[in-house]
This record gives structure tokens, sequence and C-alpha cells, in this order.
């Protein structure tokens, strides 16, 4: 309890941003036709892919006899370089239709 | 000067997440709105590669670094550009358990950093004091470090990450059909008190670190059963992922998906905690919590309450509406007789499914469609919010094969049309249309809204065979006196179609 109680008092600022991005991600999208449901989830899931800078910066520190550091840094880079490329990408392809038949 | 940079390159990240998203939920803006949030991370990925530092170090490792980011680009643009219009779903859910994966090996290696702590390491990394005062800390016993707080982050980032993974694995299983549904009695049971030990086990942890460590070498170590506990927890979470997902229907999986993706996002937001990280926690916590609204209003385009989707297990084997056996009696329809009902309609109404999707069909759909209108019938498309495997799934097809935006009619307003249409060709489409959602309470997709078609003069339903729907339920429809069957993939069908409309 105590740990956790410190850990809230050391990150403040952190539990504000979190609160105040709950209260925006919902206001954001909370008037989205249906006809845009996937393509907001599949952008949704590119944005998380910012989960590699934490792979990356993983990676990075790994001292170079740390091999369980370096190879699991490494899987996660590549895993989360997926996510966001394969992400934008992908949304990006659902949303050229929708561009296209506005001409 | 560099940090400073770093923390504007994060800032611009976090600001073009949220004008992303908020462009993404317009039609007009919507692809633009990627593009601004691909900005972002290209700038806050760049940033964290070139400008990060931390105790006066820089990243090293370059060559890991860039290789991985250059394996994962050529194989995620290859897949995502290759990836077939129906598989997209798939797709979505696949690049949402690697992201989850990503979160999971973060949690594993800083485990590892946190249960080895070289001593003389610290000391040389420059940040003196703070080392002192940890070891100081560390060997009176018991006083906190912030060790705890960091474990509790590890551990949210490893069991939500996990979960991700191995749940979304499991959808894109089901998905591609390659994973059946697989329920068993007292599975809720289970995955709860699976739910509880993971929680308990991580409390339990989170209590003790404290008091774990021992001098080893020169370096501090956790105890054995530390590292234990924190790989039963991992093994845990990906069986609870697994279950959780495994008993609930097909047709619910782009819920599943959604509220997968915002888990996603929660575990990327551990990130920012354990790194101090203001871009991927903002990112994590948006897509967190944007994600739960998308998941509830595709709940309710669906009709149905997300506790529902959880614990129903829509379309599982123990549902009993669904093993009801259909015993009644169709009538099959040739390729011309449907061709001069449609070709003598006024109104005609395309019902558009999965069926379509999968034969590849929409072009010679939006053929079809075009053919009939120079003849005169008035054809519009009947698009369930549902139909196909994702909500507006359909409408992306639909506009790949350059059909118009206004042909394009949502659920209520072509069900307002019904009575005056005179033909509905349902092609590839089956629980979207099953009257049994009205009027069988017993059955499982009762309450969700359906195109009503029964409505119209006369209903030509094109199937491949008279198998149940992705819902595995039977369809009231197909027997109905109103409706003719025109068995057949549905491209072959409409290429006969088209052919015979022509010669009418």
């Amino acid at each position: 309890m105590d740990a956790i109680l410190d850990f809230i008092q050391l990150h403040i600022e952190m539990v504000y941003i979190v609160i105040l991005s709950i209260f925006l991600g919902i206001e954001v999208i909370s008037r989205v036709p249906a006809v845009l449901h996937t393509p907001l989830m599949s952008g949704a899931n590119a944005i998380h892919g910012v989960v590699i800078i934490g792979a990356i910066i993983v990676m990075g520190k790994a001292e170079s006899d740390n091999y369980l550091a370096l190879v699991l840094g490494f899987l996660a880079v590549i895993l989360g370089t997926l996510n966001v490329v394969g992400g934008f990408v992908v949304t990006d392809r659902m949303l050229e239709m929708f561009s296209k038949k506005k001409k | 000067m560099q940090a400073s940079l770093l923390s504007i390159a994060y800032l611009i990240g976090s600001v073009t997440f949220i004008i992303g998203l908020k462009m993404l939920s317009h039609p007009a803006s919507a692809r633009k709105g990627n593009l601004v949030a691909a900005g972002g991370m290209f700038l806050a990925i760049a940033g964290t590669i070139f400008l990060y530092e931390e105790g006066g170090e820089k990243l090293h490792n370059y060559g890991w670094i860039f290789s991985g980011l250059l394996i994962g680009t050529v194989v995620g643009v290859i897949a995502a550009r290759k990836v077939k219009m129906t598989a997209m779903p798939e797709m979505v859910s696949m690049f949402n358990g690697m992201g989850g994966a990503c979160a999971m090996l973060i949690s594993i290696v800083e485990f590892n950093h946190l249960a080895h702590t070289p001593v003389s390491l610290s000391i040389s990394n420059g940040n003196l004091n703070a080392a002192l005062t940890d070891l100081i800390n560390m060997v009176s016993g018991g006083v906190d470090v912030h060790v705890g707080g960091k474990l509790l982050i590890i551990l949210l980032g490893l069991i939500i990450g996990t979960v991700s993974f191995a749940g979304s694995v499991i959808a894109w299983g089901k998905l591609n059909g390659k994973v059946k549904d697989f329920a068993f009695k007292g599975q809720h049971i289970v995955n709860l008190t699976m739910l509880g030990i993971i929680v308990i086990l991580a409390g339990y942890l989170v209590a003790v670190i404290n008091n774990s460590y021992v001098m080893e070498e020169g370096s501090y170590h956790v105890l054995p059963q530390i590292s234990i506990s924190f790989y039963i927890i991992l093994a845990l979470s990906i069986a609870y992922g697994v279950l959780f997902v495994m008993p609930i229907g097909g047709a619910d999986m782009p819920v599943v998906i959604s509220l997968l993706n915002s888990f996603t996002g929660v575990a990327a937001a551990c990130g920012g905690f354990l790194y101090n990280n203001p871009v991927m926690l903002t990112g994590g916590i948006l897509v967190g919590s944007a994600g739960t609204i998308l998941t509830i209003l595709m709940c309710k385009a669906m009709n149905r309450s997300l506790k529902n989707v959880l614990i129903g297990s829509f379309g599982g084997p123990k549902t009993g509406g669904a093993a009801k056996e259909q015993t009644g009696s169709y009538k099959e329809i040739s390729i011309s007789d449907a061709a001069v009902v449609l070709r003598y309609a006024n109104k005609v109404m395309i019902v558009p499914g999965y069926g379509l999707a999968v034969a590849q069909a929409q072009h010679v759909c939006h053929e079809l469609e075009k053919l009939l209108e120079e003849k005169g019938v008035q054809v519009s498309y009947a698009i369930h919010p549902v139909a196909g495997r994702m909500p507006g799934h359909m409408n992306v097809l639909l506009a790949e094969a350059d059909v118009p935006y206004e042909k394009l009619e949502e659920m209520e307003q072509a069900n307002g049309e019904m009575n005056t249409t005179d033909a509905v060709l349902v092609l590839g489409a089956n629980d979207v249309v099953n009257p049994a959602a009205k009027n069988d309470p017993d059955s499982p997709i009762y309450g969700m809204p359906i195109l009503e078609v029964e409505n119209a003069k006369m209903v030509i339903v094109n199937k491949r065979s008279m198998k149940p729907g992705y819902a595995g339920i039977e369809n009231d429809l197909f027997f109905q006196p109103k409706t003719s069957m025109l068995f057949g993939d549905a491209k072959a069908v409409l290429q006969q179609l088209v052919a015979e409309v022509k010669i009418v």
C-alpha cells in the first residue's frame, strides 16, 4: 500500500496526464459514424504502437553481454515496428477507399 | 539542449496523436488524420533514437535497433499492402497482438534489470547520490526505494500486454477460421479464478519485493521464488488471454479486437510510467480510453452490451437457441428467373455480407447495379452496421469497387424503404437478416437490430449452401414463402446474373 501511495506521489504529474488523457480520448471520438469504426480502431491500433519507444530504450540500454535483454529487446523492436508501420499502412489503405468515392 | 529537443519532439508527438484521432473520426479528414499521427510517431521514434539519454549516457546498440526497425518496417509494409480487403480485420488483430507482445517483452527485460542490480554499475553511472541512497535503503531492509512501485508498473504492463497478445492471436485465428470456438462448463469460473491468482500473486510480489534482495558477488539479486512467481504470472496471463477470447463467437470478434486494442494502449502507457516518457503515456492512455469508448459504440451498433459479449459466449456451443434444428422446405430459383425478377422490379435493394467479400464479388456486384440502373431499375445497397466481419467493412469494400456513396443506405434508412422495395438481393449475408433477432427470445442474437428484408415483396438469397452463418444460427428467412434461394459462389452467380439481365 505504502509503495503505491509513494509511487503516486512521485508521479503525480503523470497521474494528472493519465486522467486528463482519459477524458480527452472519450471526448475526441464520441461522435464517430459507424462507417469509420474499423479505420478508427485500426488507427488507434497504430498509435499504441508508440510502445516501440520503450523497446528502443530497452535495446539501447542493453549491455553487450546481457543476451536476454539484447534478444528480447531486438524482438520487441521488430514487433513494435510491425505494429506501428503495419497499423498506419493498413489504416491508410482502408481510408484510401473512402477518399476515392468522394471524387 | 538535446534533452529539451527531445521533450519538444514528444510534445509534438502527443499533440499529433490527439489531432490524428480527432481527424480520424470524421470521414472527410480521416486519411489526413492517419498521416498526421504517423508523422508524429516518426518524430517521436527518431527523437528517441538520436536524442534520448539517461544519466548522461546515450543509447547504444544502434546496429540492433536499426536492423530491428528495418525488418519490422519491411515485413509490416508488405503484410499491410498484400493483405486482401476481406482479411483486414485479422490483420488489425495481428498488429495489435504484436504491440501487446512488445509491451510484454519490455516488462520481462525490465524485470530482469530490477531483479539483478549490479552495485558497482549504478555508482559508475555517475548518479552517485541516488545509488548510495538506494544501497543504504536496501541494506537497511524494508525501507521503500520505489522498487515496489516500479515493479507494480512492470507487472501491469506484463499482464495487460500478455493478455492482449494472446487474445489477439486467438482472435486472429478465429477470424480466418484456424481456431474454432471452444468452451467448457464452468469456464467463466476458471477464468475468474485465474485472474484472481494473477492479481494476488502480483500484489504479493509488489508487497515483498523490498525485502527480497540478497547480495551476491557485488550485485543484488531477488530471491529465486520472486523470479519464479513473475514467470508464473506470465504463463497465467497467456492462458487467461487464450481462454478469455476462446468462447466468444466469431460475430463478436470486432468488439473483442477493439477491447484488446484498448488493453494494448494501457500496456503502452505502463511503459510511459516506467521510462517517465510522456508520449508513450499520452498515446497509450488516449488509445486506452478512445478504444474503450469505441468498443462500447460498436456494442451499441449491434444492440448488445459489453457484458453480454464477454459473458454471453455469443454463438458458442453452449447457447441453447443455436442448437434448434430448423426443418422446413425452401425453394430455389434459377439464374434466369432471378434475372427477370431483378430486371422488371422498380426498386431493388442489395444486402451485401461476408459472402460477397470472400468471393471478391464487389466489382461484379457494382456492374450488376449499373446494368439494372441503365434499364431503369432503382438500385441501392442496405448496409448493416456489422455486415462483414467489422463495422464499416462493407463500406470499404464497396467503395473499393467505386460504388457511389449515395447508394449505400444505413440500416434505419433501408428498413424504412423495405415496404416499397420489390426485390431484395441478399449476397452472402445471413445473421444480419435473420428474423430470429426480432421474434425468438431464445436466439443468441435476439435483440440485435436487423435489416427487415422480409418486409419487401420478394427476397432472393444468394448463399453457397444451406449451412448456418457465422454465428452458427439457423435462419428462418430462408424458409419463408417470399424467399427464394440462389445457391452458388457470389461472384459466379453475379456474373451469370449480369449476362442474363443483359438479354432479358
